[in-house]
């Protein structure tokens, strides 16, 4: 395999989509070349480290100006379609989950 | 029909209630998808407000069109779509349009010169440990912003948010094979940086082989 070759390979691998020929050949050189497998590994820790990280904590409000944007937008949108559970709403800012 | 009435509600539930009209439904489910489409647009936009606005946008989004959702892929997939072309137009306004637009860039988008990996290690421990170690989210953040733009966007799209390389390339109106390149240079720029903070150097190897 070409360097070019074996890059490119690299990322299908990586992401284990299909077993290309190209990954089939891949694999095989990976079986006998030790660093290549630690870049391998390395890369998917990589990404399971990102992946891993916490979720951004939601700014203060937000939950409660997005809800009121989003009710307003439905009631403009579907009307007396649903009026149960568009209408009840108190206005108060808050949005129940119950 | 009992064990059914007791499964959990998926999203998909959830989205197909709401295509009724019914708000309850929607609420629920923008609540689910809310950390998730807000964690996106805040690693594309790196600022609070405009990562808020770029969820508003999507959600509401979500709601003009929410009878086009076809099911053919996951509710959160489809909502992920949505909220990075959101996120992304943001990113290009602010850019201003004499700047750039996103597929303009032509340098690094070919397999030339790629970085070959030079400190190879194993790394002392698993990814999830590290990660809950206190400094490493700010450490692995700058990693990311220390890359290219270009490259940048990519990674979080693909790799971190979980898109697929189609999505993504729709998404940044790049060509699939420009999208694979990029991820490329971003995995292996990040995975050199990272080992070398995580890798275990008493087990560092030589790249000693040339692959032809």
């Amino acid at each position: 395999m070409t360097c070019e070759e074996l890059l490119k390979a690299l990322n299908e691998y990586v992401d284990g989509v299909q077993l290309t020929e190209i990954c089939e050949e891949f694999s095989e050189h990976l079986a006998g070349c030790n660093p290549c497998q630690v870049v391998v590994d390395n890369i998917r820790q990589t990404i399971s480290l990102y992946r891993a990280g916490k979720p951004y904590e939601l700014p203060q409000g937000f939950q409660e100006r997005l809800q009121s944007t989003l009710q307003a937008r439905w009631e403009e949108k579907f009307g007396g379609r649903d009026g149960q559970s568009v209408n009840s709403h108190s206005g108060n800012g808050t949005w129940s989950t119950e | 029909m009992e064990s059914q009435l007791l499964q959990k509600t998926t999203d998909l539930d959830l989205l197909r209630l709401a295509k009724t009209g019914d708000f309850s439904a929607f609420q629920q489910l923008v609540e689910v998808l809310q950390p998730k489409v807000y964690g996106l647009a805040f690693r594309i936009l790196r600022q609070a407000q405009d990562a808020e606005d770029a969820t508003q946008q999507a959600f509401l989004a979500l709601v003009e069109h929410i009878e086009d959702f076809r099911e053919e892929s996951s509710v959160a997939s489809w909502v992920m779509k949505i909220a990075s072309n959101h996120a992304l137009k943001i990113l290009r306004k602010k850019r201003g349009l004499s700047v750039v637009s996103m597929s303009d860039w032509s340098s690094g988008d070919s397999y030339q010169d790629m970085p070959h990996p030079e400190f190879i290690a194993p790394w002392s421990e698993p990814p999830d440990k590290i990660a809950q170690r206190a400094e490493v989210q700010q450490e692995i953040d700058k990693a990311l912003l220390e890359l290219d733009e270009k490259y940048r966007l990519v990674f979080i799209l693909r790799d971190v948010e979980g898109l697929s390389v189609r999505e993504t390339a729709e998404a940044m109106e790049l060509t699939e094979s420009t999208v694979k390149v990029r991820l490329l240079r971003a995995r292996l720029a990040l995975r050199e940086r990272l080992t070398r903070k995580f890798g275990d150097s008493a087990q560092a190897m030589l790249p000693d082989h040339k692959h032809s």
